[in-house]
């Protein structure tokens, strides 16, 4: 690797561990003026970074702006990059794509956006829904773009049978166990998530990003 | 904007002193100390040597409030200011001269001994809470005699934090002092630039020792800071108020001074206490009790009306074991002392009313510094508009702030991180830890702490000429070696 690639991809990584979608950006847009495959500015640049902060949220040394900052400038330089990979042809191999919602009737979502965060940081491609989500918006969309997971979040005692209702709509449209189920939310419990045939849950957003990779057989990534 | 807690009104800070004074004259203070009483008379004292009673006339106070310092600084090893005593600075150390150390795999109260005080000068000296070292624990494997300065001799070999420590006998206060100067550099150095505060204690009621007055002496013409521990215990050796027992403590204290700047004025000196009410069930001296640090909240107010440094005894338990009361009592210890803007706050560390050190609750008695710490710092205007600027842009969703540059640029400004002895991980996370009690985390937070410990580089021939002069004392008391101390082994 010439010495100036090697500190392109440095650049790339620091842009993500600082945070700072501008530069994230305006270094993807340098990448593709110098003809670098988009494919490695994305895995030997910006996922280094984003790898590290990962590792640092895990020991405890970064915290959840940083990490969500990260995640956002992330976000922006794989968009820009997005139009080269498909010019290419290429695909960008991630963990699995995973849709997010929080279920019809719950607009509570801090814990579903970090879920979200955690996950793409991790290196799923994440869609979120966002709140209030009826089951055929959900289902619709895993269907749409080949989910491997869908996750659903729901806060309220009221709203959490929303999640048994989308997971029975998907097993009579027969995409289980294709699509894994992962539920999660305050009153949501083990014993919940066992009685609704979910395919895991987690308390927290750490536990959620090993259940996704164990969902997806990659359990140990 | 500092918080403060007032619990006196000016007017009654004015009965307080008013009241302290007329003490002074009626009853008087007992003072042991016959080159103290010289002092008091020559400057205008009425002395009865049969009594050993001096009535003390409040103008010869005022002279002595008007020359002593209202603020002075301690130094670390190099020479770096690091403590400052004065205004509403606050600072915290462990608490002192307990007699033994809690067993975390036992939870026996074991005899104390060199190893044991120095695993607690390891973890203050690595906790950036502990903004001083104490003479934390009485080392009982070496004779009586060496007591109080060989704790010195172990907090100057393993720290280079400025140290609060206080000597047994009016002779050792003169070896400890020139233990100090060997390490400065001789001892215009120790005084120019002072480590260590001596603790000197008045007796309950308005008694001024021949050790404590000898004390006071002594410190004063040394140039070398001396801390007034006054000590009413309400309802047995002071008035049962809470009131009246800091009134007797203004006594104590302003008499103190008044001799300490009779033998040199311009010394400096901390108006200081260990105050506790007296438990009427079973008859100890709770310092873990909220009228306790209530009286030191007042008194410090008393010492703060007069411009004087201050020192308290808080952040300390009555409980036997790392429990829920030890940490609801020194925490709360701990809050009142910085909102009081005591300028050092002794006592962290200590179970069983200041007899027993734990390392274990030094590292857990950070954290609630940490947070009293916190809270002194107090509600910060960081940007032009309190809220408004934050919601451009906005789309009513719940992490929206957490995307926001700013939250990344202040949140270590507002939020304090606490260390890994507070838990606030989910059920999951705290299971997949190991399911840990405060205590255990604890226990093994000492371990990372010692873990990594290393001790401070001294200058070799200055280590070599302190070894050989407490050798020296030792074998005076009848001790051939000192005890072996692992990490520093001088040829």
């Amino acid at each position: 690797m010439s010495e100036e690639l090697e500190t392109l991809f440095k650049q790339m990584a620091q842009s993500i561990i600082d945070g700072d979608s501008d530069i994230s950006v305006e270094l993807a847009q340098k990448s593709i003026e110098m003809n670098i495959p988009p494919l490695d500015a994305i895995t030997k640049g910006f996922v280094v970074g984003v790898n590290y902060i990962g590792d640092q949220f895990g020991l405890g040394e970064a915290f959840l702006p940083e990490l969500v900052m990260a995640g956002e400038a992330m976000k922006a330089a794989v968009a820009t990059l997005e139009p080269e990979l498909l010019k290419l042809g290429e695909a960008r191999e991630t963990m699995g794509k995973v849709v997010l919602a929080t279920v019809e009737g719950d607009i509570h979502e801090i814990g579903k956006t970090l879920v979200g965060t955690m996950l793409s940081a991790s290196g799923f491609e994440v869609t979120d829904l966002g709140v209030d989500q009826p089951a055929d918006k959900i289902i619709g969309k895993a269907i749409e773009i080949g989910a491997s997971i869908v996750g659903m979040s729901a806060l309220l005692t009221t709203t959490m049978v929303r999640q048994r209702e989308v997971i029975e709509e998907m097993d009579k449209e027969g995409l289980r166990p294709k699509i894994k189920v992962m539920v999660g939310g305050a009153p949501i419990t083990r014993e919940w998530a066992t009685k609704i045939k979910a395919d895991g849950y987690s308390e927290d957003a750490v536990g959620a990003v090993k259940l996704a990779k164990d969902l997806v057989g990659k359990g140990d990534a | 904007m500092q918080p403060k807690l007032s619990l006196l009104d000016e007017a009654l800070i004015a009965r307080i002193l008013e009241e302290a004074y007329q003490l002074l004259l009626d009853p008087g203070i007992k003072v042991q100390n016959a080159e103290a009483r010289q002092l008091l008379a020559e400057a205008g004292a009425q002395v009865d040597e049969a009594t050993m009673i001096v009535r003390i006339p409040e103008q010869i106070v005022h002279r002595a409030l008007e020359t002593v310092p209202g603020e002075f600084q301690l130094y670390d090893y190099e020479g770096n200011p690091k403590v400052r005593y004065g205004g509403d600075a606050i600072q915290f150390d462990p608490g002192s001269s307990g007699i033994s150390i809690l067993i975390p795999e036992t939870l026996e109260h074991k005899t104390a001994e060199s190893e044991d005080l120095i695993r607690i000068i390891k973890v203050a000296e690595s906790l950036p809470q502990y903004d001083a070292q104490s003479t934390a624990i009485v080392c009982h494997d070496v004779p009586k005699d060496l007591h109080d300065l060989y704790r010195l001799y172990l907090v100057l070999l393993y720290s280079k934090k400025p140290i609060v420590t206080g000597a047994f006998t009016n002779k050792t206060v003169h070896q400890m002092m020139d233990m100090l100067a060997i390490l400065a550099g001789g001892h215009e150095n120790s005084r120019r630039k002072p480590r260590a505060i001596f603790d000197v204690c008045p007796s309950p009621p308005l008694i001024w020792s021949n050790f404590g007055a000898g004390q006071l002496i002594a410190l004063a013409r040394a140039g070398m800071p001396a801390e007034i521990v006054s000590m009413p215990l309400a309802g047995a050796a002071a008035p049962v108020t809470l009131l009246g027992a800091v009134t007797q403590h203004a006594a104590e204290c302003l008499s103190g001074i008044t001799i300490h700047q009779l033998a040199q004025a311009g010394s400096p000196i901390v108006w200081g206490g260990a105050p506790a009410i007296f438990d009427m069930r079973k008859g100890g001296t709770p310092f873990g009790a909220i009228e306790t640090a209530m009286i030191d909240s007042s008194y410090a107010q008393v010492g703060k009306s007069l411009g004087l440094p201050t020192h308290a005894y808080l952040g300390a338990t009555e409980a036997k074991v790392l429990d829920t009361q030890a940490g609801l009592e020194s925490g709360m210890g701990a809050l009142v002392g910085a909102l009081s803007g005591i300028n050092m706050i002794s006592g962290s560390g200590m179970l069983d009313s200041l007899l027993c050190q734990s390392p274990e609750k030094l590292v857990t008695d950070a954290e609630g510094i940490a947070m009293a710490k916190r809270m002194v710092d107090g509600m910060k205007v960081h940007t032009e508009t309190l809220a408004t600027g934050f919601y451009e842009g906005v789309n009513f969703k719940g992490g929206d702030f957490l995307k926001q540059k700013i939250t990344m640029k202040l949140f270590r400004e507002e939020q304090h991180m606490p260390g890994k002895v507070i838990d606030r991980d989910s059920m999951r996370g705290w299971r997949e830890s190991g399911s840990l009690d405060t205590f255990t985390r604890a226990r093994n937070r000492v371990k990372e702490i010692l873990a990594s410990y290393s001790r401070p580089e001294l200058a070799p021939d200055h280590e070599a000429v302190l070894r050989d002069y407490v050798l020296n004392l030792a074998k005076q008391a009848g001790m051939e070696r000192l005890p072996e101390l692992k990490e520093f082994q001088p040829v």
